[in-house]
């Protein structure tokens, strides 16, 4: 499974893709909503992990450029400024999951595998 | 509650309600100053036209009595004065007329005195006197001839004025007469007088006029207030009334006095021209005093019945007003308070969004940091001293689950302003909102219980408004509470379609009259810590969520809550 880590925090996505990468999972990891879009470009991700609130594009935007190239990815939301209206809106634009910061790597690694699963299902 | 407080409007208790934040308007003065103003309005004029009336008929009665008094005493007065100069003229024709020689004839003066008697009435006798004194001739009923009067005052009168009228008096006669003697001079320089006797009970007769009633009486005095004509009321024929005397006048004179008896009566008086006769009216003003009496009774009780009903009204009417503009300008300031209160919330749950969102970032980073390092002692097998490491790390992951706790917390917390109705369950609820006063608990050693009825309903209702009730109603028990007290909280179902939350603590209390008043705007018993608004939003909240609100509180024993919400969302 591919998946792709998009937060503007370095530190955070780094350590994040590394765990990942330790549990099995092909983790890449972008800084900015651009530079996912063209990673999505260039090869196809199962899931792709989103901080909401980014400088340039925020993580719905990415989500509808990213779907138009790949409808079959998995999306799943992270946010460190959770409200009712964006879990909504999030998951009116078609994200798999919601979920706060900080999040346990297990969690993580449950709505991963879900969301790829779903996305999966959507495809075939 | 005791009477009073049921009948004190709430504005006459505003300090009590609200010490800490005392209104600019003072409504007690407000209200005195209504009450005062209109009072003097309404009553000023009522005091004025009633003093007025009075006086009006205390002067109508008196001239209503005395016009008639004066009337009276002056035509009676001038009756006897006719009377009286009728008999002087009749003698002095017969002087005139008749001869020295004629009068000196006794059986010539008989006839004359018949004559006179039939005429004129009121004679009793007649007698010619010389100007030596002697009675030279006489007629009448009694043996007067030859009696000699030179001595006696009368004669001295006669002779120097021409004329004379007596007093009544009892002289040889024996009964009440009064005499009239005229002087008349001869051609040689001697002269004669002429001396008749006229009979008081003509007198009498014309001094009680037909028209005085029982509280009245009539009669004559001479100069020495001697009575002249039996009175009434002050004695017979010639007892003594001095008192009478003091008003001599030629003029009617109506006034008012007491008599000797002490008895308040009007007295007019007139003398008699040309004798010593003064014609005397009394009219005893006691029925005119009762008349008085009684109307002043009633204008007074009119007046009394009038003010009273007069004072009710503006007390009321006072009372209504204020209360009025308390009630409307407690309501101002309550909204006031609100959107301030709400305003102040929001920011607070901006910036505790703000802080979170700036938290839960490098919390994330902390927390992924930590977990890889977790993972690296986990997959190196000979990481030195693992376990140490592995616990350092584990604590690291505990220190930040509890940070994240809070920051979800806070973003739960400030988010809800506007009511926003999700399903909840109130235990979740209830324990998340005792989260925050965990920390208060446990260094106060406060006991909190918490027990829920099994297979409790989820109820709709809006969850960031619940938090703040129960927050609410939770720091009001451990405010009450001492150290190491107890806050008990059941929650279950009420019929089904509704469910109850007890909140139960043995703190403090409070007294019957504040249990009426917390629910009230600005009511605190905490003096400056509390904003007395803190029950008045619970009491708003619960009824816009169409729940309901009770308490129940004993003093020194504690106070309970329960709160009612519907299971439901209301229509």
């Amino acid at each position: 499974m591919r998946i792709l880590l998009v937060d503007d925090e370095v530190e955070l996505v780094s350590a994040m893709a590394e765990r990942l990468n330790m549990r099995g999972v092909n983790a890449d990891y972008v800084t900015c909503g651009k530079s996912a879009v063209e990673k999505a470009q260039e090869c196809h991700y199962d899931v792709m992990v989103v901080d909401l609130r980014m400088p340039g594009m925020d993580g719905i935007e990415v989500m509808k450029l990213v779907k138009e190239i790949s409808p079959d990815t998995g999306f799943v939301f992270l946010t460190g400024y959770g409200s009712e209206e964006q879990k909504t809106a999030s998951e009116a634009a078609g994200a798999n999951c919601y979920l706060m910061k900080p999040v346990k790597i297990s969690l993580l690694m449950e709505k991963i595998d879900a969301a790829a699963q779903a996305a999966c299902t959507l495809s075939e | 509650m005791p009477f009073n407080l049921r009948i004190t409007p709430k504005f006459w208790r505003q300090f009590e309600i609200d010490p800490a934040h005392g209104s600019f308007i003072n409504y007690r003065r407000m209200w005195w100053q209504c009450v005062i103003v209109m009072t003097s309005v309404c009553l000023f004029p009522l005091i004025i036209t009633t003093v007025i009336n009075a006086y009006q008929y205390q002067e109508v009665l008196k001239s209503e009595n005395i016009a008639p008094a004066d009337r009276l005493v002056s035509n009676t007065a001038r009756t006897i004065s006719f009377f009286l100069e009728e008999r002087r003229s009749a003698l002095d024709f017969v002087v005139r007329e008749r001869t020295l020689e004629e009068l000196s004839d006794g059986r010539e003066l008989t006839r004359l005195l018949y004559r006179l008697k039939q005429v004129f009435g009121g004679f009793i006798d007649i007698g010619l006197i010389n100007s030596r004194g002697i009675q030279v001739s006489y007629a009448g009923p009694l043996d007067l001839q030859g009696k000699n009067y030179s001595r006696q005052s009368w004669f001295h009168e006669v002779m120097i004025r021409g004329v004379h009228i007596s007093d009544v008096f009892m002289g040889f006669r024996g009964y009440p007469h009064f005499v009239i003697a005229i002087k008349h001079d001869t051609e040689d320089g001697d002269y004669y007088i002429v001396r008749a006797t006229i009979d008081t009970q003509v007198f009498n007769d014309l001094a009680r006029p037909l028209n005085i009633g029982p509280g009245s009486d009539t009669f004559m005095v001479n100069g020495e207030g001697v009575l002249q004509t039996p009175s009434r009321f002050y004695g017979s024929v010639l007892q003594r009334a001095e008192w009478t005397t003091n008003m001599e006048s030629f003029h009617t004179t109506v006034r008012e006095l007491d008599d000797p008896e002490g008895r308040a009566i009007i007295m007019g008086s007139r003398q008699i021209d040309d004798s010593p006769f003064m014609f005397v009216y009394v009219h005893q003003t006691q029925g005119l005093l009762a008349g008085w009496l009684a109307l002043r009774g009633k204008l007074i009780g009119f007046f009394v019945i009038s003010t009273l009903v007069v004072i009710v009204v503006i007390l009321g009417v006072c009372t209504y007003l204020v209360s009025a503009v308390y009630e409307a300008d407690r309501r101002r300031e309550a909204v006031l308070h609100k959107v301030e209160y709400t305003n102040k919330l929001a920011s607070l749950g901006r910036l505790a969004a703000g802080v979170a969102h700036e938290i839960n970032n490098p919390l994330a980073i902390i927390n992924e940091k930590a977990g890889l390092l977790e993972d690296l002692i986990h997959l190196t097998p000979d990481f030195p001293k693992k376990e140490k490491a592995h616990e350092i790390v584990q604590s690291i992951l505990g220190s930040v689950d509890r940070c994240s706790t809070i920051t979800h917390r806070l973003l739960g917390f400030a988010r809800h302003i506007d009511v926003n109705f999700e399903t909840i369950y109130l235990d979740n609820l209830v324990k998340n909102v005792l989260g925050f006063l965990e920390k208060e608990s446990h260094y106060r050693e406060i006991e909190v219980k918490l027990e829920v009825e099994e297979n409790l309903p989820a109820i709709e209702s809006d969850r960031g408004q619940l938090q703040q009730v129960f927050l609410n109603i939770l720091n009001n028990a451990f405010a009450a509470v001492e150290d190491g007290g107890k806050i008990e909280i059941h929650i279950n179902s009420v019929g089904g379609d509704q469910v109850a939350v007890r909140i139960e603590d043995n703190g403090c209390g409070m007294p019957p009259e504040h249990m009426k008043l917390i629910f009230e705007p600005f009511f605190s018993t905490k003096g400056r810590k509390g904003t007395g608004l803190g029950l008045s939003i619970t009491y708003g909240i619960i009824k816009k969520l169409k729940g309901s609100i009770e308490v129940d509180s004993q003093e020194g024993i504690g106070t309970t809550f329960v709160v009612t919400l519907p299971v439901k969302r209301p229509a």
